[in-house]
């Protein structure tokens, strides 16, 4: 029990701390690197919670790809870092009370109880209680079962944004040439090679044919 | 489990070094010579003077730099490839620790590799090295996709993430999960190249060639943190056998069933994996390499519709075939190796013909004439 406090108290300061660091750090670099921390507390914190299979996929997808993606983006960029930290002190006051509104809505909204933190019992849950199936099973069943459908439409949106996405920045390129792989591994060794016998100091030219 | 933890942490580290070793000899005499012979009896303390020379170099971190950032990504590289190791098992009882999820964890975990190599790429501060940071990652993560459906064409015959329990389906040679299905045969293959491409190895290993880029995202490293991701290499290479070999060859099973397993399967799975370990070697001193653009669409536009391809197909002989029986595993060896005859012996003759012979001469004058 009292590892389980440890360990919620290190990864939830880690979690918040990292956030902070994201927008406090001068070096973009180093803010992706710190919201990837972030995400690794709370990967930490879903399997904690026993969400074992939210948190790899939350490593695996974005750590492993969102993440690898802000970092191409962020290094191929020219930044000047100097001019991007300019007038932080001019927009502070009024980052601050955006914050704190934020911050008091949050407090407002679950200090009234209309978000219930607690499980209710007396609710029919969807899913099997998770001490007799694995987080992965309790979410295949409904996910493809129930919410197939939802499933295969979000699917389908993620694949019209893939699909635009190429369309909108694909370019053919005239002055390449395509290889046909299929063809150049298929081509006949006796009709590539030719072996011809010279003798050491022969005069005359390289025939061609 | 703390014996396993221990032996674990003390006995993974020094497998890299004995694969280092394995690498030149066995490039040794493939190359037709022997090799390093002359530091113990038939050159086997190489590798320990292949590191006493590493530690004594000098170490140099470049100026200009993000000198946080080169110091600790070899660590993650290094930490990642070897914490892939707990979700292993070794053994019926070998394992460091029975996760539910074990194969995402390992997926997971070798995402975390591509952090550390675009990291050592950026923080060298050298042109050469983020570019082929950026290659590596863009390879790493291109092929971590026909990887993960090859996996789940094994769990969804498994009908389970955890890595022990798809290893105790697989009692004997006739239950490994590649001759389960013709599908499974062909995912096997795919995800067996693809983990080459995952670790970089030849003919995949354009980002750290030394005709390219100088070597990639470690160009800049020297000393022990080159040695640091060169072990990474070497255990991220035994790693991904370890898991080809679990997924689909049995693990820690044997080929007879329910046959005493010597060892309590570490024979067994070591066995396995050091033979996939060598085909990768051999691999690589045999093919040449691939152009970026070349190993970019083998994977996009040749493996990853045939790993969807082979979902499809366990999925639909999963419904045909609801529960493995003995038919349902003779039809698909008789299927594999209908495919197997099909594949080299009609289509190999029909592709050896060749497209079409060369212009003659004649011809050639002529259309360099008008």
């Amino acid at each position: 029990m009292i590892i389980q406090t440890i360990m919620f108290y290190v990864l939830a300061v880690g979690t918040v701390g990292a956030g902070v660091m994201v927008i406090a750090s001068r070096n973009p670099v180093h803010s992706v690197l710190f919201l990837i921390l972030a995400f690794f507390n709370s990967a930490g914190l879903f399997v904690m919670m026993g969400a074992e299979f939210l948190a790899m996929i939350l490593i695996i997808v974005y750590v492993g790809a969102v993440a690898v993606l802000f970092l191409f983006v962020v290094m191929m960029l020219d930044i000047n870092f100097a001019e991007l930290r300019a007038g932080f002190l001019q927009y502070l006051p009024i980052g601050g009370v955006i914050g704190i509104i934020l911050l008091a809505e949050l407090v407002m909204v679950f200090a009234s109880g209309a978000i219930e933190i607690e499980v209710p019992t007396n609710v029919a849950s969807p899913t099997p209680p998770p001490d007799e199936v694995t987080n992965t099973q309790a979410l295949g069943d409904v996910l493809y079962t129930r919410y197939a459908y939802l499933f295969q439409g979000a699917g389908f949106i993620l694949l019209i944004a893939m699909v635009g996405a190429i369309v909108l920045t694909h370019r053919r390129r005239t002055d390449v040439r395509r290889q046909r792989i299929a063809d150049q591994v298929a081509r006949d060794p006796k009709a590539a090679v030719r072996l011809t016998d010279i003798e050491p100091g022969a005069e005359g030219t390289w025939k061609s044919d | 489990m703390l014996a396993c933890c221990v032996i674990f942490v003390a006995v993974v580290p020094l497998l890299p070094l004995g694969l280092v070793l394995a690498e030149r000899k066995v490039s040794a005499h493939i190359q037709d010579r022997v090799g390093p012979m002359r530091v113990g009896p038939h050159g086997i303390l190489q590798t320990l003077a292949d590191g006493v020379k590493l530690i004594f170099k000098e170490d140099h971190i470049p100026r200009e730099g993000d000198k946080f950032l080169f110091v600790v990504s070899p660590y993650i590289i290094f930490a990642c490839s070897f914490a892939v190791f707990a979700a292993i098992p070794f053994g019926r009882s070998i394992l460091v620790s029975e996760l539910n999820i074990g194969i995402f964890y390992i997926m997971a975990i070798s995402s975390v590799i591509v952090m550390g190599v675009i990291m050592a790429g950026w923080a060298s501060n050298s042109k050469w090295s983020l570019l082929g940071a950026m290659r590596s990652a863009a390879q790493i993560v291109s092929y971590e996709i026909p990887i993960g459906l090859g996996i789940l064409s094994v769990v969804m015959l498994a009908q389970t993430l955890n890595m022990q329990e798809i290893v105790k389906g697989q009692d004997g040679i006739a239950n490994w999960l590649i001759f389960r299905t013709p599908f499974t045969f062909i995912a096997f293959f795919v995800f067996f190249i693809s983990s080459i491409a995952e670790v970089n190895r030849t003919p995949f290993d354009l980002p750290e060639a030394e005709s390219e880029l100088v070597a990639g995202f470690h160009t800049e490293y020297s000393g022990m943190r080159f040695a640091l991701f060169f072990i990474a290499e070497y255990a991220n290479m035994f790693a991904v056998s370890a898991i080809a070999s679990t997924l689909f060859l049995g693990g820690w099973h044997g080929i007879v069933t329910r046959r005493a397993i010597t060892l309590g399967g570490l024979l067994g799975v070591v066995i396995k994996t050091l033979f996939l370990v060598f085909v990768m070697m051999w691999i690589r001193w045999t093919l040449p390499r691939l152009r970026v653009d070349q190993l970019m669409n083998l994977c996009w536009k040749y493996f990853i519709p045939i790993s969807f391809f082979n979902i499809l197909g366990v999925g639909i002989w999963g419904l045909i075939f609801p529960k493995d029986s003995r038919l349902s595993i003779i039809i698909s060896i008789a299927a594999i190796i209908l495919g197997l005859i099909f594949t080299f012996g009609v289509l190999g003759k029909s592709l050896s013909k060749g497209p079409k012979p060369p212009p003659s001469s004649a011809e050639r004058r002529v259309s360099a004439t008008t």
